[in-house]
């Protein structure tokens, strides 16, 4: 059998715990990331739910930004769910908020409310098949636009929420607060044979 | 086909503020500073506690205007107090669309026997628990988060070391009960079999644990951390210190690395040789009748 797959969880803030867990699940090795030496050991990363403008900023005082840009333009695959995605992205609509730009995007945060509107959705996402996904949003962001390069996976009712380009995955939901392990299996699948 | 306000999406909000600090502010600018520093939500009043200890008298929900200039303000989740068991304040905030309410000892009670029926509400409620049992009835009554009281408004951790360490006590005395004794486990608790069960079998609340009351330096962060707090809430810590800023920033980054000494290290001496945490208060000088963690069980 092969070995598993070590999958690091940016952890400076946010639901690492849970999609440490969900990691397990799908058939990979969690590993929690909060330094340097974490992330050079890491095969691929997932940047949880949490406080973008929080992580953001962590991210540049503790040194990690630079490290991070340069593993996933060498090819480390990345996901980013909900406040993941808008540290991603490359920029946010209406706010002069810093990201790491690696993912071909302007993403709106909080775009469907505030927390009265967040909610649990049935969502089809193709790639994965039937049945549909259960799909958590908390004060969510959408896909305001994408580049060229960039393939919609799922949207919800006018808007992008799962998109991909190359070795980078974006998700508005948090498949980690589910049972259902397609989304991290499909991520997982993004990890060169 | 779409679903809002249920438990999953209310504790869900809830988990992604895990490892993160939320603090007290009183204007919007003080919710910027907050925010620039890192904090992941924060909380909206008229006082820190500090200051409602000072100032005696009915502490109540705080005015609405304030509030929503606070949301408007920033982008991160906006907090905001109700009195313990009052409905129709509550209906008020939510209604406002604040992210999270916390049913708060900290004002005055309006209730003095029941708490809110929070699984009425959209939007989700964090309660203080000095013990398991009280974090449980929280949580029965619809409670998505749990914070320790502490002794808010003192500068002083004792109180929410030993509300930390009760629940923590608590849980792991569950883990190893035999399943024949969880009943008269939940009676003694006086909370819901379910919910007793539940943590016997996971070993932890089924909401998020935040630790709160007299939190003031980034080494009291780290040690709430290591007691088992999924992330901290600071009142009157950052606005009461000679330089808020510094404070909140310096207490985030413990919050981050609370397991990392050196990183706390760091943290602290960021703050610079002037650095003054608030005041503290001895607690044995406070008269029972002024503690704030006794209200509401």
């Amino acid at each position: 059998m092969a070995p598993k797959p070590q999958v690091g969880v940016l952890a400076l803030q946010g639901d690492v715990e849970e999609h440490l867990a969900a990691l397990e699940r799908a058939g990979a090795r969690g590993v929690a990331v909060k330094n340097r030496a974490a992330l050079d050991a890491c095969e691929a990363l997932v940047i949880p739910g949490g406080e973008s403008t929080t992580v953001i900023r962590l991210l540049d005082r503790f040194a990690l930004a630079e490290p991070l840009r340069e593993r996933v333009r060498a090819g480390m695959p990345l996901w980013g769910t909900c406040m993941g995605m808008i540290v991603v992205a490359r920029a946010v609509a209406g706010l002069d908020q810093p990201t790491l730009g690696l993912l071909d995007v302007t993403v709106r945060r909080n775009a469907f409310g505030r927390q009265n509107d967040s909610a649990e959705v049935e969502l089809a996402i193709p790639a994965l098949g039937e049945p549909a996904f259960p799909a958590i949003f908390i004060r969510a962001p959408w896909i305001e636009s994408a580049g060229a390069t960039v393939e919609l996976l799922a949207s919800y009712g006018e808007h992008g929420v799962m998109v991909r380009q190359g070795n980078v995955l974006g998700t508005s939901f948090h498949p980690e607060l589910t049972a259902d392990p397609r989304v991290h299996r499909y991520f997982l699948g993004m990890l060169a044979p | 086909m779409e679903q809002k306000g249920t438990l999953t999406v209310k504790r869900g909000l809830a988990q992604m503020l895990k490892g993160g600090v939320i603090m007290d502010v009183v204007t919007p600018e003080q919710a910027v500073i907050a925010q620039e520093a890192g904090a992941v939500a924060v909380m909206a009043l008229e006082r820190i506690p500090a200051d409602i200890r000072a100032a005696g008298g009915v502490a109540r929900m705080s005015n609405l205007e304030l509030i929503r200039s606070i949301m408007d303000a920033v982008t991160i989740p906006v907090m905001a107090k109700v009195r313990i068991g009052h409905i129709g304040e509550a209906q008020v905030l939510q209604a406002l669309g604040v992210d999270f309410i916390d049913e708060s000892e900290v004002l005055t009670p309006a209730d003095d026997k029941f708490h809110l029926a929070k699984n009425d509400y959209t939007t989700p409620f964090v309660c203080g628990a000095r013990d398991l049992g009280e974090a449980l009835r929280r949580i029965a009554e619809g409670a998505a988060m749990i914070r320790s009281k502490g002794e808010a408004g003192s500068g002083n951790i004792v109180e929410a070391v030993r509300h930390m360490r009760a629940i923590g006590d608590g849980i792991r005395e569950l883990t190893v009960a035999p399943k024949e004794e969880l009943v008269a486990r939940a009676r003694d608790l006086g909370a819901p079999l379910d919910l007793v069960t539940y943590v016997a079998e996971n070993g932890k609340l089924p909401v998020v644990l935040f630790c709160a009351g007299g939190v003031s330096t980034p080494a009291d962060a780290s040690l709430m951390m290591q007691l088992g707090a999924e992330g901290i809430f600071v009142g009157s810590g950052i606005f009461k210190s000679n330089d808020p800023k510094a404070f909140s920033q310096a207490i985030v980054a413990a919050t981050t690395h609370y397991d990392d000494p050196k990183a706390v290290v760091e943290a602290s001496l960021s703050l610079g040789r002037d650095a003054t945490a608030m005041e503290g208060i001895d607690l044995r000088r406070i008269p029972e009748s002024e503690l704030l963690a006794s209200r509401g069980a």
